[in-house]
């Protein structure tokens, strides 16, 4: 963005009379509000369309499909009437906390999406500590889910939002852990060079360049789940045992930004286990070269395509775990972070660390067999699926938009 | 110029947060409060250039000490109930404090320069990470020591006797 930034200092006459300082400010919140109006907000409202369709499909139902093509304008309609609702703070709560919390745990979740990258070039600032800094914002999300628990004054909030705080701190260590073993892959905190230090083939990803890293992903993967609130890890908003959890006494555009959180936070956990262990925004050099001949601009149309692709796939595997598998006790939870996650952790990273000791340059044939293997289950998975889909009619099950 | 803007409205926004953590009648106010001290704190250290403390400074504290205090308040049964005893202030002993940790603050800031000029940003991840892992190898260890031996203590004390 500073490059983008002095090139308009060079171009506008305006902008040469401010202090550079300035400019930079206004540069940087007119991108990240951009950013927030074009890309988060509609993505939010549109996952929340997809995940119900999905989740409808899953237990063979349709889903919303009344509002727009497929009802594909359902967000839309869902957001016009939270605003339009009445703005309810209940008598006994806290009212100054009770409105302070929505605005803590969204900005706690937007303030990480400074650092995530879209294309080689388009990310608002490329901090040198940034997933470090990822990690640190989004805990000014459990202080907002904490406040909201508290000032809510309902025994229900309280519960949901300690239990919600006790979850995201004690899963932030397994999270911790894996994203240690990419630093020591990569050397680097800064997420573009984290990118940079993997290549566009699959087997020079991160998750497949020892088997250390491989399981790494699969603990930031669980630890993300847990961190987000989501399914099998929901136990803060148990809807059998909390009614909603912290957002129990929440109504309108307060309850909406709870949610909102919760779909921004699905990207937010996708791009940063693209941006890890996945490769990011690499393109093969000759589709590059190829692109840069077209157009300018088509490479980095291509890179967003790649980043995006990928961190949809693993939203839709996000969404199809809630669906799919039943939610854990807290005693099984917390039993799962601290007796199986962390140790099997710290094995990665010392693990990790050792193999970068013995093999500097990667071994080529572990990256291939695990790649492979990796391709092979995934081969065994559509085997059986379609083996099951033998007496079933096919377009029934493949056809989204019956 | 800017800076001296943001540094001002950070100053002001950090000792407005720490008056409220001090004085607040509400204990959990004064937890919430701390958030507000904490994270000027951390503006603070990026204005002086050092990105890594920032962020450590939100992690650790944001995310680790403030949620944990909050923890302590609120499983605290009955703590609305409680006397708030930052009342009385024992002016006998406070004053003379104060002036003497007044007149080191004054000997300190007449001491030394405070003209940094006009530096360039530079990040610290790499320096403090060779600086740990070379020069103050031995006080890393050490202190890596000590918070184990705490952690396990922890254990120790929490832990439920079998018999």
């Amino acid at each position: 963005m500073q490059q983008l930034a002095d090139k308009l200092i060079q171009h506008c006459a305006l902008l040469q009379g401010l202090p550079h300082e300035l400019t930079y400010l206004l540069v940087e919140i007119v991108f990240g509000s951009l950013m927030l109006m074009l890309f988060v907000a509609p993505f939010a409202g549109i996952i929340s369309w997809v995940e119900r369709r999905v989740a409808a499909r899953m237990m063979d139902r349709i889903g919303p499909n009344r509002v727009g093509p497929q009802g594909f304008l359902q967000w839309l309609a869902d957001g016009v009437k939270s605003l339009l609702k009445e703005d309810i703070v209940p008598s006994s709560a806290d009212s100054f906390l009770f409105r302070l919390a929505p605005y803590l745990v969204f900005a706690g979740m937007f303030m990480a999406f400074v650092s995530i990258p879209f294309t080689s070039r388009v990310i608002i600032a490329d901090l040198n500590v940034g997933i470090f800094y990822i990690i640190a914002v989004t805990s000014l999300v459990v202080i907002g889910i904490l406040m909201s628990g508290w000032a809510s004054n309902n025994k229900f909030s309280l519960l949901g939002g300690m239990r919600s705080a006790a979850q995201i701190i004690s899963y932030e260590i397994p999270a911790g852990l894996a994203i240690l073993v990419v630093v020591l892959m990569s050397g680097s905190l800064s997420l573009q060079e984290i990118i940079k230090a993997q290549g566009a083939h699959p087997w020079n990803w991160f998750i497949f360049d020892n088997p250390f890293s491989f399981c790494s992903f699969f603990i930031l993967f669980i630890s993300s789940l847990a961190e987000g609130n989501r399914t099998p890890f929901d136990i803060p908003e148990a809807e059998s045992e909390l009614v909603s959890g912290y957002s129990t006494e929440y109504s309108g555009m307060r309850f909406v930004f709870f949610y909102f959180e919760e779909w921004a936070n699905l990207y937010l956990i996708a791009a940063v286990g693209v941006t890890l262990f996945f490769g990011g925004w690499q393109i093969p050099p000759s589709v590059r070269e190829w692109a840069v001949g077209v157009h300018f601009v088509l490479p980095h149309i291509l890179e967003f395509a790649t980043f995006f692709i990928k961190a949809m796939s693993l939203v839709f595997v996000i969404i199809w775990i809630r669906w799919t598998l039943p939610r854990l006790r807290v005693d099984q939870l917390m039993a799962m972070c601290w007796q199986y996650l962390i140790p099997l952790g710290f094995v990665m990273v010392l693990g990790t660390a050792t193999w970068i000791v013995l093999f500097p340059q990667g071994v080529p044939l572990v990256r291939y067999v695990l790649f492979s293997g990796t391709l092979g289950l995934f081969g065994y998975f559509f085997y059986r699926v379609v083996f099951h889909l033998r007496y079933t009619k096919a377009e029934l099950q493949f056809n989204p938009f019956v | 110029m800017l800076k001296d803007l943001v540094f001002l409205g950070t100053a002001v926004f950090t000792i407005a947060s720490a008056a409220t953590v001090a004085f607040s009648r509400n204990i959990l106010y004064s937890g919430f409060a701390l958030l507000g001290t904490f994270a000027g704190a951390a503006v603070f250290f990026i204005l002086l250039s050092s990105d890594f403390v920032a962020v450590t400074q939100v992690l650790i504290y944001v995310g680790g000490v403030l949620i944990l205090v909050l923890f302590a308040i609120m499983l605290t049964s009955k703590i609305g109930d409680m006397n708030i005893t930052n009342r009385s202030i024992n002016y006998k002993i406070a004053i003379p404090l104060l002036l003497l940790f007044l007149g080191m603050l004054t000997q300190l800031m007449s001491g030394g320069s405070w003209d940094f000029g006009e530096e360039k940003f530079q990040s610290m991840v790499v320096p403090i990470g060779n600086g740990l892992l070379t020069e103050y190898l031995l006080p890393f260890e050490v202190i890596s020591i000590a918070l184990l031996g705490a952690l396990v203590g922890a254990v120790v004390i929490v832990r439920r006797e079998i018999k």
